[in-house]
This record gives structure tokens, sequence and C-alpha cells, in this order.
């Protein structure tokens, strides 16, 4: 792999907190190596800003592998940028040339209000999952993991869509922001094992209500969530769940 | 302070059952007017916010991340052991017991090692029913590896996802515990000190971190399952924001550290490319169990990979410990590794890397898979082709996240890895009960010390988090929290807490106050390169005692000289980074005390004035049998508390893979 140097230029939205308007704010970073993560360049950036007595700029990151989920830059019109199945962490300069202009923004969607600068406000999320995205299994229940034997491809279809990383990337590239892909995925992981089955219906119900709540946009299947989701979670979720949802509010008996 | 470690009477095997049989218990209208605060939202703290929620307790969880979904655990590739046996190899509690002392080089406590092996079942059992999905076999059931270190499969797995798959497990149950009003979940909230009120922990100051305010939270007992301290080292396998600020504030105010500088490199992660690398990233320890790791012959050798001809490789694992090979243990694996590189033999551009080759696993693979289909001569590129598609069944994601790194396609060229600090078996130093040395004050899962002695085998780390938090913490918490129903929550304006606030907040103040010329991250990394360079993968005492001094003099620069921008009432990055920096410089120099103490080697602590012959790691059981156990005693200085170990089952020897 060659490696090489670049010179960029960022437009990076810039907001104090979650009542401020922001504005985009123009950036030049040089030097720039190919083998560096799109973070390690923003690391240079802040330690430039910081250098220049400003503030740096504020983004969520943690593990940096691409499995937290925490990071969530739209660049270039593009939730977690240009490659496909990836993360904005796991995104490398080498995706980009000498002479860029590279446009950076937060997650822009009414139920992930801007806290600062890039950083969003997720924990919609977690109320979905509060109101059913689990098995009532209280610890100690349980019998031997092998005394259920689960279909192989009912198990790792369960994994598919288990592997959901929670980043919201799918919410923020729909033009309804809505968190369909996200919500079916659990759903349908629940829904595909034996242990879900006893809180099928109320789990599919509870859970599309609060998504409702929270102010989540509708699915129109434009299938944008499937082609921008860093863990390439199908949309057959997303009918899995919609068959489910009918199901269980023809069958449902509250 | 003479150390009880609490260890119940009885035959090794009864312990824990005798334990759980004569525990006190708090009845369930008691355990409603008990709180709780848990630190940390990983497996440990996830499954033990959930547990004790689930038993009626009012339980407080903070972590600093947006969600507990994001505690660093998620990270964890490869798997959890467990000894249910399932693949009829021999494997038992008392094995899982027995490869887990040993492969801690005997530093571990027996009694806590048998419990985890104890309980190791029921946690799969336990995450099976939550909905975990774990690999299957066609016929429906579990499916099994096996890891380093060991010669059974015991090994659970979901892909290289196990962690995340564990974590969503455990935060759905939170999740659950929250929707059910039994836990309230700070997100995005910083423990900066615990709060002591004669002589017990009882409660904590937070910082929201979005606001910055200080927060006072009262817990009749508080739970550290704030993980472990690899980022000292500034480049690990840790998550940017991993840090040691819980721990550490518990040390301060009188929980003993136990073992510091027992550390843990992990063989397999991908070199650093260059200065800007800001984290370094695991590839899982099961590619060893099909990856063969070598090095040129030659010396400073630098032809392409498959240029180099089979008689012109060294299998270097295979050819110094052939019964173990390429899964020997973490700790002589990146000891070898260094060992080559050190003596010219490394590849790549650094030429700090050897080879983990799949060639030899892919033509494998790709003959059995010819011979299921009747074809017993088939064409090379046919076998090639089958051989990689059973590879990307089972390592898909790790080959992918290789790539993404390094933009080097690891089907065609073989990977190229170094060692890098990956897990931390030191941290509070714990009796039976997951108690530190102050009362009311517990620590879990990584944050602890017990159970992995100097080295930890692969695939016990999920197992410990989930062990303590599920299936130890709920009966032990019990036997201490029976004695303060009586205790009525104590109001948050008691002087404790104005005075614990004060001084968060002055220490706040003095740090905003420096406003001088170095950020905090420039700090952060000479930090890292004194750690690595001098209390790394091979220690000295002339190094140690340098490392000491420079990092004394680090701390001082520090204090005078950090430049932090923005003002401590917002959301402020840099401000919390900062404290967390403070805290690792002075851990730092605590663990090169200690590594300076523990003249021997042992485990992932290798003392170089104490090696065989051939090279392997010392161990000196008449003097150093022992967990050192420090006690803060103000600003650098500590006194060293020995816990004797007794082996009465495991009997200590050099451990050999050969």
């Amino acid at each position: 792999m060659e490696h090489y140097h670049m010179n960029l230029t960022l437009k990076v939205w810039r907001q104090k907190n979650s009542q401020a308007s922001g504005n985009f704010d123009t950036h030049s970073v040089k030097n720039i190596s190919s083998e560096m993560s799109f973070l390690e360049m923003f690391d240079v950036l802040n330690e430039q800003l910081i250098e220049s007595g400003k503030e740096p700029i504020a983004f969520d990151h943690d593990c940096r592998e691409g499995i937290c989920g925490a990071c969530s830059m739209y660049i270039d019109g593009q939730p977690h940028g240009p490659w496909q199945k990836n993360t904005t962490c796991q995104l490398h300069m080498r995706a980009f040339k000498d002479g860029d202009t590279i446009v950076v923004e937060p997650w822009r969607s009414k139920a992930f209000p801007v806290i600062k600068d890039l950083v969003v406000d997720r924990g919609a999320f977690d109320r979905i999952i509060q109101a059913g995205g689990y098995i009532s299994v209280n610890t100690g229940n349980a019998v031997d993991a092998n005394a259920l034997p689960i279909d192989k491809k009912k198990a790792d279809d369960a994994f598919d869509a288990a592997s959901c990383i929670g980043c919201g990337a799918c919410v923020a590239t729909c033009k309804n922001g809505s968190a369909m892909l996200f919500v079916s995925a659990k759903v349908s992981q629940l829904a595909l094992l034996p242990q879900g089955e006893p809180e099928r219906q109320s789990r599919v119900l509870n859970m599309v209500a609060q998504m409702d709540k929270e102010g989540f946009g509708n699915c129109t299947n434009t299938y944008a969530c499937e082609a921008e989701c860093p863990k390439g979670i199908s949309v057959a979720n997303i009918a899995r769940m919609n068959r489910e949802y009918l199901g269980a509010s023809l069958g449902s008996e509250d | 302070m003479a150390l009880d470690s609490k260890i119940p009477a009885g035959e090794m095997k009864e312990k824990w059952n005798d334990y759980k049989g004569h525990v006190k218990l708090v009845n369930p209208a008691n355990k409603r007017k008990l709180e709780v605060i848990v630190i940390g939202t990983g497996l440990a703290g996830a499954s033990a916010a959930a547990a004790l929620g689930e038993m009626g307790y009012q339980v407080k969880a903070f972590c600093f991340q947006d969600s507990p979904r994001r505690a660093h655990s998620i990270a964890a590739q490869g798997g959890i052991n467990a000894a249910k046996n399932y693949q009829n190899d021999g494997d038992s509690v008392f094995r899982l017991f027995y490869d887990t002392v040993k492969g801690g080089d005997y530093r571990a406590r027996e009694g806590n090692v048998h419990r985890l092996a104890e309980v190791s079942a029921a946690i799969i059992d336990q995450c099976v029913a939550q909905g975990v999905p774990f690999a299957r076999e066609y016929g429906g059931l579990l499916s099994n590896r096996s890891f380093g270190g060991t010669q059974v499969q015991r090994t659970f797995y979901a892909a290289g996802q196990t962690g995340q798959q564990l974590l969503l497990g455990a935060y759905s149950a939170l999740e659950r515990q929250v929707a059910l009003g039994n836990v309230t979940m700070y997100s995005r909230h910083e423990m900066l000190d615990v709060v002591m009120i004669d002589g017990k922990a009882r409660g904590i100051i937070a910082r929201d971190l979005v606001n910055g305010k200080l927060e006072r939270h009262f817990g009749h007992a508080v739970l550290l399952c704030s993980g472990g301290y690899g980022n000292v080292f500034y480049l690990s396998t840790n998550a940017m924001g991993s840090n040691v600020t819980a721990a550490w504030k518990a040390h301060k105010k009188g929980a003993f550290f136990g073992n510091p500088c027992f550390t843990q490199i992990h063989p397999t992660c991908i070199p650093v490319s260059g200065d800007h690398q800001s984290k370094l990233t695991l590839m899982s320890e099961s590619l060893r169990n099909d990856g063969r790791i070598w090095v040129p012959k030659q010396a400073n050798d630098s032809r392409k990979a498959t240029d180099i001809p089979e008689e012109e490789r060294d299998y270097y694992l295979e050819r110094r410990y052939p019964a173990f090979g390429n899964l020997v243990p973490r700790d002589v694996a990146s000891r070898a590794a260094k060992e080559r590189c050190d003596a010219g033999f490394g590849v790549g551009t650094t030429k700090m890397a050897v080879y983990l080759d799949f060639a030899d696993a892919i033509k494998r693979y790709g003959k059995i898979e010819a011979g299921k289909s009747g074809n017993h001569s088939p064409a090379e590129a046919d076998v090639i082709a089958m051989g990689k598609k059973v590879v990307a069944e089972k390592y898909g994601n790790l080959f992918e996240m290789y790539e993404k790194i390094t933009g080097e396609n690891p089907y065609e060229l073989p990977m190229r890895i170094y060692p890098a600090v990956h897990y931390t078996m030191g941290g509070l130093w714990v009796d039976y009960e997951l108690q530190t040395t102050v009362p009311g004050l517990y620590a879990l899962g990584e944050a602890n010390f017990s159970d992995h002695g100097a080295n930890r085998l692969g695939a016990s780390a999920l197992m410990q988090g989930l062990a303590d938090g599920y299936f130890v913490i709920p009966y032990t918490l019990g036997n201490y929290l029976a004695d303060e129903i009586r205790t009525a929550a104590i109001n948050t304006d008691h002087p404790a807490f104005a005075d614990a606030e004060k001084a968060v907040n002055d220490r706040i103040n003095q740090l905003m106050n420096i406003k001088g010329n170095e950020s905090v991250e420039s700090f952060h990394k000479r930090l890292g390169k004194i750690m690595w360079d001098k209390c790394g993968m091979a220690r000295n005492a002339q190094g140690l005692t340098q490392a000491i001094a420079e990092i004394q003099r680090l701390k001082k620069e520090f204090w005078s000289n950090v430049k932090i921008p923005g003002d401590k009432n917002e959301m402020n990055t840099e401000l919390d980074k900062a404290g967390r920096v403070a805290d690792f410089i002075e851990l730092g120099e605590l663990m090169c005390i200690d590594a300076l103490n523990r003249n021997e080697s042992c485990g992932g602590h290798f003392r170089e004035e104490s090696q065989t012959e051939d090279g392997e790691a010392k161990r000196d059981d008449d003097n150093y049998s022992y967990v050192a156990a420090w006690e803060y005693k103000g600003d650098s200085s500590w006194e060293l508390n020995k816990e004797p170990l007794e082996f009465e089952i495991v009997k200590p020897t050099q451990r050999s893979y050969k």
C-alpha cells in the first residue's frame, strides 16, 4: 500500500450547546498521512486548535474499532463518510486526496438534538430498548443453555440483527428521520429466538409506540438506512417487524 | 495492616456453597430501602446493576459514555470460557480452575478462582436465556472453540463480537430494570470522588459531563465496575475514554491497590504505523487457532512475505513450544515476538512486527471442503477459493477490520502483528466478597485485582466480569447490607458530601487555572512513552528507577503547564481528559514502584534480572508469593501490605508450555 501525505480543508459544524445556533467553521490541516484514521486527523486538528488558544471540536468517540457505536459524524453528506459498511472511526485518510475539502456535520434528526458541535443526544434509543427490547428473565432463572436447540439459520439471522451498534446512522441518513432499522433489528433478534416468544407481541407494540413518541419519522422504503449501516443490517428486518406488528395488533388481547 | 481475604474455611470445592448457605440475607421489604451506586456499565457494572435491581435494591448506575451500551466490554472479540464440557473433551470446573491458576502464574487466590470456575456454566445459561446469539452447530446446539493456554474447547463465542453480544444482553437486562424503576441511569456522568462517613463509603460526587455541574449521590454501598487502566500507556487496545479515575479516587480514600504492575500485553495487535496513532486494535487471539506465526530466518530480510520460501521461515512459537505451539498463553507469545524483533528479525516498514499467516489454514480447510464434495484431487485454485470461504466464515469481520486499518488483504498476504497493552490484571484489592479495604466500597470485573494473577487467559475477562456482576455480588453485598437496614438514607447536605464536593471543585479550578502551554494529549503521550519503554514488556531495576524520577518530573510539569481551553461549566472534553491523565500519572508512578519491588518474573511481569538460561520468566516463590497491596499515604508515598498466597490444590511449578 502506497502511503502519501495531504493538505485538506475542513468545514466543521460548531455549536456551543443545545440552545445556541451553530455555524460552519473552516479549518485547514497539513501533512496528513494516508495511514491515519479520520478521527486521528481530527485529533491533529484539535491539537492545532488548542495550540492557537481555541476550543477543540467536541465529538463522540470511544472504542475506535467500529463496535461501540459512539462515533457519529456526517461526512460529505454521508453518515460515517464515503466507505461502505464502515464507522467514522474506521474510515482512514486514504479515502481522501491532497487538496480535498471535507464537510463534517453532526447527525441531524429531530429525535437526536445536538448537545455540542458534533455531539448529539441519542437517549431516545435507550428509551426504546426500555420499552421492550429485552427478554424478561431475572438472573438465576435460566435452564441449561443447550436444553433448547435453535435452528442454526435462525440463530445466524438473530446474530446478524443483533450486530447493530446503535450508532444512529440509519436515522441520520433517512429523509424521514425514521428509526425503523434500529428498532426492527432488536425486534427481529428477539422474535427469531424461542426465548423471545412469550413477549413477542407486547414487545413489538411497545417498542413501536415508544419510537413514535420519540418523534422518529415513518419508513417510506427508500432503504438509505441499509445502504449506510456500518454493520450492514438488512431492511428485511423492517419487513419482519411490520409483519410482527400487524400480527400483534390483530392478535393482541390488550 | 493485616489483610483479611475472608476466604471461607473448608474444602476448596465446598467453600462457595458453604458461604452461600450461611451468608446474611436482606428481606425484600428492606431491600427496597437500600440504595446501591454502581460506577461503570460494562459487563461487570451492567450485570451487577441489573441483578441488584431485580432483587429489589434501589440502584443508581453511572457511565461516562452517552449510553451504557457503549462500555468497552463491547469490544471484546474472541469469547467467554465456561466449564460446560459440551465437547466431551475432559473439561470440568477443576480443569478451568487449574488452568486459570496456572495461567496466572500462581499469583491469584485459589478460593476466588475456584468460585469463578464454579459459576462459569450458569453465565452461559443466563446469557442464552436473555437472547444472546452465540454461535451454534447445525444441530442447533452451542459451538465451542479453543483459546490460548488451554487444551480443551470451552470457549463460547458470537463470531468475533462476543463482548458486544454479552454486553447488549446485560444492557437489555439493565434497561429493563430502568423501565421498572429499580435502576436510575446517569449517562455522560463521571465519578470524581467517594464520600466517606464514619469510615464507610456512603456515596459519590459525580460530574455531569454535559453541563459540568457537580452532583452528590448517596448510597448504602458503592460498587466500582470501572474497568482497567491500560490507557496509562497511552497506546492500548482500550477505548479512548477508558480510565483509572474512579478506582484512583477510591485508592486515595483508603482502598488498597493490588499488584498494579501486572499488565497484559496482548500478542496479536495491529502494529503502530506512526506518531499520529491514537489507539491500537486487537486481532482476536482466536486467530492463533488457525494462523501460524513466523518471521524470516534471516535478519533484516526485506523481501515480501510471499517471496520468502517455506524453508527460510522461522515458526518460532512452534519451534520453541512444541506442545502448545501457536496457542501458548499471551505473555509467552508476546515476549517471544519481542525477542525476535529485538534480535532484528522483525518485518514491515518499522521492523516491529511478525507475521500471522493463514495460507496453510486456507489450504487445509479448502481440502476438507473439497473432500466433503467427493473431490479428492482438486485444483489448487479451487482449494484456495474454498478455504478462503471457510476462513471468512470464522474470522470475516476481523479480516475486514484489518484491511480497513492497514489497506492490506490478509487473505493474500500474512497479517503483520505486534504485542500491545490490552488488559490490567492488577486493580483494587478486594476480599472474597469483592469488598475493598474501605467498608461498603466494592470493586468488580477488571477494576479489581483478584482472579487472573499475573497473566489472564483468553476468554476469561468476560467470564469474570459477568461472574462478579450476576452471581457473586448479589450474595456478598447482602452480607454487608444486612447490617445496614437501620441506616436511613443520608441527606446529601451532610458535611461529608459538602467537603467532598468542595475538594472536587477546587481540583477542577486548579486545573483550569494553570493555563499553561502544553496540551493534555501531549502529557499523556509522554507518560505513555515512559511506561512502555521502562515498565512495558520487559522491566529492570535501572529503567524502573529512572521511570519513577521521570514521572515525578512529568507530574510537576503537568500541574504547572497543562493547557485546558474552554469553561468548566459546559461540555469540556479537554477538562475530562485532564483529570484522567492527572490520575494516570500518579498511577504510573505506583506501577513502577510495584514493578521495582517485585524482583521476580511472573506472567506478564518480566524482570530481566529474573530469567532462565533460555530466556523464560523465572518466578521466585520463596520471596514473592504474595499480593502486593499498596496503601496510599499522601503525595508520591505508599506503604506495601502483603497478602500471602497459599496454594492448597494447584502446587506452583515452573510453568511450561513446551
